[in-house]
């Protein structure tokens, strides 16, 4: 009894762990993406609230939350409400499967640093990212507005070509780990981590995970030149601000892909694996912080053409040649 | 080759903008650090005196007229030695938006523009500035600068008594 009772309370201080580093990081990416972007412009960026500008997304959330909540008055109330909160927890249950730590031994009985270790791990992720579609959708057909239906088809339309790109280019990782389980991949990566041994698929995920968190170059859901903002025109306040955490945290998440697919995850020399694998995630984030900086927005039929022309058929021949190279150093 | 110039294209932004990141910023820092704003900014509008230490403003109406908002009000008046002034002279800085217009126009320099910019408040109503609120006790831009002693109505001398002026015609005379 009461050793199911420590398991239980091993894991809901795991969860919990887990889901405050999320939040509050996926809090401060905000902040420091604004201060990075302000350097990269030379200004300074937010300096006014607290040293720094540290308490920066405390005053947000406060503005956010004291700002007036319009819902239109033909909106479907329920789905209306219902689709921020879609965005943000998708994202969330995508983190379930990250492993962020080799396991750990905590009064003598080993806690795997992972919250729920699948052995179909790639799978459920790639599953979930799909489903993250739905938030952009729903949030986009139930404001009853054109600006956001047209911006939630076109995001839609975004996702789903990418997810096809981002799925080709995990085939190769899967092929040479052996194991659809992240596990698994990461302890692949023990000699040389995939990014060196397959730059393709490294390079060709690296991208279509940047339009899947809908950032820079492939922000197409925030164009604000001719679709106002896209699937959340008609949100305001803290159903907003969701939408916002939600990219942000989806941002944490595909970052930690990254690092779990083609980086070697937690795993490094002298530091702590923890460490390392913070160190990677926040590593992947600048990267996408630097490109939001320097890039322009991609035209539509440009992202298109980008993703069903250039992105699949490479990944298509990447998946071929990594085959072709395992069974030749098979025999 | 476009695709090598699409890729050098993509590439080499990324450089510049890493090396913004070790410049440093070029923001003023407004409320602590406060830049010395060129004499020629055009912000809140004063009434002027001339080197004498008196007013400047003969209450031609001319920058009312000027002003695209209609923001500035006045009533003239002659005083004894014949110079014109304004009893009282108002310009609503709610509605004022800066375009300089009236100092243009104005013949003898009395309103002016000033670098000054911050002084908002809370009530339109008190952003009505009279008389007492604009006149300041100097020349402005132009210290040495004094219209009477170029067009001489009345307070150097009695009309008509100046070098190179006729004595005021009395129309009435010329009637056949």
């Amino acid at each position: 009894m009461t050793e199911g009772l420590i398991t239980l309370a091993l894991i809901l201080v795991k969860l919990g762990m887990v889901f405050f580093v999320l939040l509050s990081g996926a809090a401060y990416l905000v902040l420091i993406e604004r201060k990075l972007l302000g350097r990269m412009q030379l200004r300074y960026g937010p300096n006014r609230a607290g040293p720094g500008g540290m308490f920066q997304p405390l005053a947000d959330a406060i503005k956010l939350i004291t700002k007036e909540d319009l819902i239109p008055a033909q909106a479907d109330k329920v789905i209306f409400f219902v689709a921020p909160g879609l965005a943000t927890l998708t994202a969330l249950l995508a983190f379930a499967v990250v492993p962020f730590a080799p396991p750990m031994t905590v009064f003598g009985r080993e806690v795997p640093l992972v919250v729920c270790d699948l052995n179909i791990g790639v799978l459920y992720f790639l599953g979930l990212s799909s489903l993250a579609v739905y938030g952009v959708a729903l949030g986009g057909w139930a404001s009853n507005s054109k600006y956001a239906l047209l911006g939630g088809i076109r995001s839609l339309a975004q996702l789903l070509s990418y997810e096809l790109a981002m799925g080709l280019s995990l085939v190769p990782v899967v092929l040479m780990a052996r194991s659809f389980s992240l596990t698994d991949i990461v302890l692949a990566q023990q000699n040389l981590p995939f990014a060196v041994l397959n730059p393709l698929a490294f390079l060709i995920f690296l991208i279509s995970v940047a339009a899947e968190s809908k950032r820079i170059p492939f922000d197409l859901p925030e164009a604000e030149n001719e679709l106002v903002a896209g699937f959340h025109t008609e949100y305001s306040g803290m159903r907003f601000g969701l939408f916002f955490v939600g990219e942000y945290i989806n941002m944490m998440i595909l970052g930690a892909m990254v690092t779990v697919f083609f980086l070697g995850g937690w795993q490094g020399p002298w530091l702590p694996p923890i460490l390392w694998f913070l160190l990677k995630v926040l590593a992947v984030a600048f990267l996408f912080i630097w490109m939001r900086a320097t890039l322009p927005r991609l035209r539509y039929d440009q992202l298109m053409h980008f993703g069903w022309k250039v992105l699949i058929p490479l990944s298509l021949v990447n998946v071929l040649i990594t085959g072709a190279v395992l069974l030749a150093m098979q025999n | 080759m476009i695709l090598w110039r699409d890729i050098k294209g993509t590439v080499q932004p990324f450089w510049v903008t890493l090396r913004n990141l070790l410049r440093r910023p070029v923001t003023v820092q407004y409320p602590e650090e406060q830049r010395a704003l060129p004499v020629r900014t055009r912000g809140r509008i004063v009434l002027t005196r001339d080197p004498d230490g008196g007013e400047r403003c003969v209450a031609c109406y001319l920058c009312s007229a000027a002003c695209p908002v209609d923001c500035i009000s006045m009533q003239a008046a002659e005083a004894l030695d014949g110079r014109r002034y304004a009893v009282w002279f108002r310009i609503n800085f709610a509605r004022c938006i800066y375009c300089g217009l009236c100092a243009e126009a104005c013949p003898t320099l009395a309103i002016q523009m000033t670098p000054e910019f911050a002084f908002c408040k809370d009530d339109p109503l008190d952003m009505v500035y009279e008389k007492e609120n604009l006149l300041i006790d100097h020349g402005g831009k132009d210290q040495e600068y004094n219209f009477y002693r170029h067009a001489g109505i009345g307070v150097v001398n009695p009309r008509g008594g100046n070098d190179d002026e006729d004595p005021p015609l009395d129309a009435k005379s010329n009637l056949p």
